[in-house]
């Protein structure tokens, strides 16, 4: 087995192909993102997995950022806030928040978003219930909790219960 | 972080030949070990990422009955899994009770047995005194916030409890923990992996340097079983107290029961006196129930702010009883 | 007309795909990442701080202790009035008076000692953990237990400072009399933790010196503020400091004031000659911000027999640190609620070794109406009388303590409003079960003080294409400021939305004070309809027309009923202007003199208790506010069910716990403080609001409502608690243990 403190990291971020040489180890996904790519709407809000902020998908799957080491990624595909749009077209999340009014401050919500597209996928909205069940990954402190899940039941196409 | 090296393992060969060197860490879904990482927890020098070994991410169904559970499956698979959720009801329940979605996307069932305490002393931004940080240093919790601490098992060099929640239904269901070691793996009883804290208070589980979970083996299909968990906030929190039940039933009548309880004590808490009592209790009769449910709390002992913990946890285990036998079978 | 419309916030599409960006989303080159490194006593010092482990750390490039730090310079409060005793006193908009890394004296743990600089955050954060510290450890006061003869007994009258905003003590008539004609009497002492903010983003700075000029990016409620005391600190013009926030990630009052992490960036950036970025970690957040001190209250109430109270008496103290004496007002609620014939009220401090209290999310009002509202509620068990009944008995129809009319209050019909959406009074009066669940009904009144901040300014630029731009150097943080002050100048300007943008948190902008306080629609909101109508006024003299008499619609002016009139861009091609720029301030002194002002409302609550597993959940609530004019329905639903939820949070799991033997906060983390999740909250809230327009607050005819929502919730969750269980819960929050 082969161990180096420094590594050639290649993954898929947004549907770009990057190449990072020489990467620390210690580099989280989230820092990654943030530090060395300069995607900054992924957020750090507690950095121990504690709060949702850092949500996005990896290889389809909504996952914390903060909780995965960079180097673990290789040849990988994330998908962040960034790049959740197709072009200047909102994914329907986006648009169900600003039409429902799901955010205020808006620190926790590209990782509301992340989280309510990919709770659509797995198919947890079956109820108003397990919507909120299912979101509660994600905290928001201005606590846009009723609105989040008017725009998550609105963007799965559900009719209110 | 204190700095390490990293490298990814292709073969479980190679993973615990590697993992047996002092310092060396597995890493799998690493909701935990980043964690320690950035607290200080622990420091390893080498972080071997067995996250992408071959075969050890299946459910199957074991010949006579059973499943085996690959211990790098993440916790939302094994819970959403079709066989989990009709024959192991108690199992899928206490997974999607555990942490939050995401975290329930990276974590694994088998890494998921090894997290530490949540003691608010000993995961602590700064090292206070906690015979778990530093052995010798003593137990912060049993003169100072004790409230959310054991009422089982504990010694005066530790008081804390252990969080998981998958474990306490593996304990229930007298579930088999499966390693693997360069000296050779073992089957470990799930109600026995884990430590309580009166020979070695700094020690977790009973695993070895090196030694690596590979499946969790669970025997006969339990359908009348159900997950109770309690805390303060509805979701994404962790137990006060936590209760796995499984029944047998004839009608209305157990014929066996298997009960555990969680956050109580070190390692999830079987109530073997209660069980022995249950068998031939009828389902409707309360008080027999509760009765029954006595006898395995005359060891409890509570610390200076915990005394309600044990009520509570009397509560819960009836009332997991109850809900398991609502479950259809 | 746009005001009163529920516009869709216009800050949605930045926010929903990321590029809102917030302090620590900005970059500089060369930047260094800063982590720093806290005292884990609390009181004593700092003997030795070796760096040297941390040096060999690859990519840290330097420790920073208190030996490499400038003099910091005093700064004194604008509150402070010339010839007092308080004229140098220390207070907002700085945090506290004692900085940090000013010498080797601890007075609280998680005070910064040093600074960590590293080429990226890995090799900042390793550095830390490897900075060792030798300590003198001195005997720390720590808070007394959570009692009242213990507080009671630590207690003392808070000092004159920056701090004190108001006399300690109010009295009114005859207290004793009052005592000895009651016919019922409650005397209850009630309890809350210290809580903290819990913003979603913890506080960051990143400090840039160019040529002697600093700009900050900086997560604040207040830019302005941040200029004033880094100013006096760092010993430059206030004009060579630029403060930028664009986007805060929730306030919630924890941002309000400046605290010593801005300073030090500052300082370090300006040591380094080097960009420097100080991202709070989520543990710094805990300790090197501020709180809502733990706090006891001691209520006496006295009725007669219909119900009218007859004396008044409250005694409040609250934690607060050995340096600076905060007092949390609780008593003002009881000062403004309910009339009666005579108050005694004290506000008392209990000094520890623990960092320093600062206002959180409904202050003053906040702890005082869990206190006096469980009182009430109390009171009419006591007495026979319906909880909402005794609140119309009691009415104040003007200021309790003043004798002052309110300058507008529709309290009464908010009661009744909220009453029947309720059904309150149809509700079951006999114990209701379901299930497992025992559900009770609690309701409370809501109150907030207006807070009319002086004085604001904003511009508004009309371009000749009938583009606007606003701009005001007030914050983003959430509340609803970057769509309501569109909508006010759309209104007056006649155009779309579309037409006008804001530019907000910048200290380049037009000074327009602190996002804390409720106070921004009327006060920002007020400058910001004074520039437009400026602008306009301006438009009319260009096109010959009397501006007192004109109206716009449509991008055309015109004198008022007329038909047609001349589009903005003919107008102003008669000139060689570009666009005109308006100009608009509030002066809250000018307007509503002699009024009493207050925001009202009425929270009804219905919760289940499992009283065998100690649960407690939130299954429906009606929230109805009699808060002058709301500019915008939607966006003002979603503070105020915040607001609620906020309350929730405080009643139900909230609490910051201090150790008490280490004198920490317990835990300084998420999962070890609890705060309410999306599954804890059922989707029946409503929300009502009175029609009401209040001109004397302000020209908007709208008041605050961003703290008025999380009054009351508390002790209208206990009060339903109490009729679910007929347990009296006095000690916040209402936990299992409590409910077993």
């Amino acid at each position: 087995m082969n161990f180096h403190d420094r590594h050639l990291l290649r993954l898929r971020v947004n549907g770009e192909d990057h190449s990072l040489s020489d990467l620390d180890p210690r580099v989280t996904l989230l820092d990654l993102l943030r530090e060395r790519l300069h995607l900054t709407g992924t957020k750090k809000g507690c950095n121990f997995g504690e709060c949702g902020a850092c949500t996005v998908h990896l290889d389809g799957r909504r996952v914390n950022a903060c909780m995965i080491l960079a180097v673990s990624c290789e040849g990988r595909e994330v998908t962040t806030i960034e790049g959740l749009a197709d072009g200047d077209a909102l994914h329907p999340v986006q648009q169900a928040f600003i039409d429902h009014d799901g955010f205020q401050c808006g620190f926790c919500t590209p990782g509301q978003v992340m989280s309510a597209a990919a709770l659509i996928e797995e198919g947890h909205t079956g109820s108003d219930a397990e919507i909120r069940e299912w979101m509660s990954g994600n905290l928001c402190r201005c606590s846009a909790y009723p609105q989040i899940v008017e725009a998550v039941r609105a963007a799965a196409g559900r009719a209110s219960q | 972080m204190t700095p390490f090296v990293y490298a990814r393992a292709d073969s479980l060969g190679d993973t615990i030949a590697a993992g047996a060197a002092p310092d060396s860490a597995f890493l799998a879904g690493g909701t935990e070990l980043l964690n320690w990482l950035r607290l200080g927890i622990t420091e390893p020098t080498r972080i071997i990422d067995i996250s992408r070994l071959d075969g050890l991410d299946q459910v199957e169904a074991l010949p006579g009955g059973g499943l085996t559970i690959g211990a790098l499956m993440h916790l939302n698979d094994v819970a959403l899994h079709a066989l989990v959720v009709r024959d192991y009801p108690v199992l899928s329940q206490a997974i999607l009770n555990a942490a939050s979605p995401q975290l329930r996307n990276l974590a694994t069932i088998g890494g998921n047995l090894l997290q530490k305490t949540r003691c608010a002393y000993f995961r602590a931004e700064e090292q206070l005194p906690c015979n778990k940080r530093q052995l010798g240093s003593g137990c912060s919790a049993l003169h100072g916030i004790n409230d959310n601490h054991a009422i089982f098992g504990w010694t005066e060099d530790c008081v804390a409890t252990q969080p998981s929640d998958p474990a306490v239904a593996l304990a229930a269901l007298d579930a088999v923990i499966v390693t693997a070691h360069r000296s050779g793996g073992r089957r470990i009883p799930a109600a026995e992996f884990h430590l309580l804290p009166d020979t070695r208070p700094e020690a977790d589980n009973v695993l070895q340097q090196g030694e690596l979970i590979t499946a969790i083996e669970l025997p006969a299909p339990a359908p009348r079983s159900a997950y109770l968990k309690v805390r303060e906030r509805e979701s994404y929190e962790y137990a006060i107290v936590s209760a796995a039940a499984v029944l047998e039933m004839d009608g209305q009548t157990i014929r066996r029961a298997a009960l555990a309880l969680g956050s109580v004590a070190l390692r999830p808490w079987r109530l073997s006196a209660a069980e022995e009592q249950l068998a031939g209790a009828e389902i409707g009769d309360r008080e027999a129930l509760s009765t029954a449910i006595e006898q395995s709390f005359a060891q409890a002992r509570p610390l200076s702010q915990n005394a309600y913990k044990i009520e509570l946890a009397k509560t819960a285990a009836l009332r997991a009883i109850e809900k398991a036998a609502r479950m259809s079978s | 007309m746009m005001i009163s419309q529920p516009v869709a916030r216009p800050d949605g599409g930045v926010k929903v795909t990321g590029r809102a960006r917030y302090a620590a989303d900005y970059f500089a080159p060369d930047l260094l990442y800063a982590v720093l490194v806290t005292a884990p006593v609390p009181a004593g010092r700092v003997t030795s701080i070796m760096v040297d482990d941390a040096l060999a750390e690859k990519g840290v490039v330097r420790v920073l202790t208190h030996e490499d730090m400038p003099k910091f310079g005093r700064f004194a409060s604008p509150r402070a009035e010339p010839d007092t005793q308080m004229q140098q006193a220390e207070g907002p908009p700085a945090a506290q008076s004692f900085m940090p890394m000013q010498g080797d004296e601890i007075r609280h743990e998680g005070q910064p000692l040093a600074i960590v600089l590293g080429e990226t955050l890995e090799a900042a954060e390793a550095g830390a953990r490897h900075v060792a510290l030798r300590f003198e450890f001195a005997e720390p006061e720590l808070p007394a237990p959570p009692e009242w003869t213990a507080i009671d007994k630590a207690a003392v009258v808070p000092r004159e400072s920056g701090f004190l905003f108001l006399e300690p003590t109010f009295t009114k008539g005859d207290v004793d009399r009052g005592l000895s004609d009651a016919a019922a009497m409650v005397e209850a002492v009630y309890l809350q933790p210290s809580r903290h903010h819990n913003a979603m983003e913890p506080s960051a700075t990143l400090a840039e010196w160019n040529d002697g000029e600093l700009t900050l990016h900086d997560a604040t409620q207040h830019v302005y503020g941040v200029r004033q005391v880094l100013a006096a600190r760092l010993n430059v013009p206030a004009g060579k400091v630029r403060v930028i926030s664009r986007h805060t990630g929730g306030g919630f009052g924890g941002k309000g004031w400046i605290w010593p992490h801005q300073v030090l960036a500052a300082a370090a950036a300006r040591i380094m000659q080097r960009p420097v970025r100080l991202a709070l970690s989520r543990a710094n957040a805990y300790s090197c911000l501020g709180y809502q001190p733990r706090m006891a209250q001691k209520i006496v109430l006295a009725a007669d027999r219909s119900g009218k109270l007859t004396a008044v008496q409250q005694d409040v103290v609250n934690l607060t640190t050995v340096s600076d004496d905060f007092v949390e007002f609780a008593t003002e609620a009881s000062k403004g609620l309910y009339a009666t014939p005579a108050m005694r009220l004290s506000q008392r401090v209990e000094r520890a070794n623990v960092a320093m209290p600062t206002a959180l999310r409904a202050p003053v009002e906040g702890p005082g109406t869990w206190a006096l509202e469980s009182a009430i509620d109390e009171l009419a068990h006591r007495l026979g009388i319906d909880p909402l009944d005794l609140r119309l008995i009691n009415h104040a129809d003007t200021d309790p303590a003043t004798g002052q009319p309110w300058s507008s209050k529709k309290l009464r019909e908010a009661y009744e409003e909220g009453a029947r959406l309720f059904g309150w009074r149809e509700r079951p009066r006999k114990p209701q079960r379901d299930g497992d669940w025992l559900i009770g009904y609690g309701m409370a009144t809501c109150s907030m003080g207006c807070f009319r901040h002086p004085t604001p300014a904003a511009e508004v630029r009309l371009h000749r294409d009938g583009r606007v731009l606003i701009r005001t150097g007030t914050q983003d943080i959430g509340t609803g400021t970057l769509t309501i002050f569109p909508q006010i100048a759309a209104d007056v300007l006649g155009l779309p939305m579309e037409k006008i943008e804001l530019e907000m948190g910048d200290t380049e902008l037009p000074e327009a004070g602190p996002t804390y306080g409720s106070s921004s629609t009327m006060g920002v909101g007020a400058a910001v309809l004074a520039a437009a109508e400026d602008a306009r006024s301006q438009l009319a003299r260009l096109a010959n027309l009397l501006p007192d008499e004109v109206e716009m619609h449509d991008g055309h002016i015109r004198r008022r009923g007329a038909a047609g009139g001349q589009t903005i861009a003919d107008v102003m091609s008669h000139t060689d202007i570009g666009e005109i720029i308006g100009s608009g301030s509030f002066d809250p002194a000018q307007h509503g003199n002699g009024l009493a002002m207050r925001t009202f409302g009425a929270i009804f609550m219905e919760v289940g208790v499992d009283p065998g597993l100690g649960l407690l959940r939130l299954r429906r609530a009606v929230g109805s506010y009699s808060a002058g004019r709301i500019v915008n329905p939607r966006t003002a639903r979603s503070q105020m069910t915040g607001g609620i939820i906020w309350g929730w949070g405080m009643a139900a799991m909230e609490q910051s716990r201090h150790e008490p033997v280490l004198g920490r906060f317990l835990s300084k983390n998420l999962s070890g403080v609890a705060i309410p999740v999306n599954a804890d909250i059922p989707g029946d809230i409503i929300i009502h609001f009175v029609d009401e327009v209040d001109e004397h607050a302000s020209p908007i005819g709208g008041k605050g409502i961003g703290e008025l929502g999380a009054t009351g919730v508390a002790a209208a969750v206990a009060n339903a608690v109490f009729d679910a269980t007929g347990k009296r819960i006095r000690e916040l929050p209402i936990t299992p243990e409590k409910l077993l």
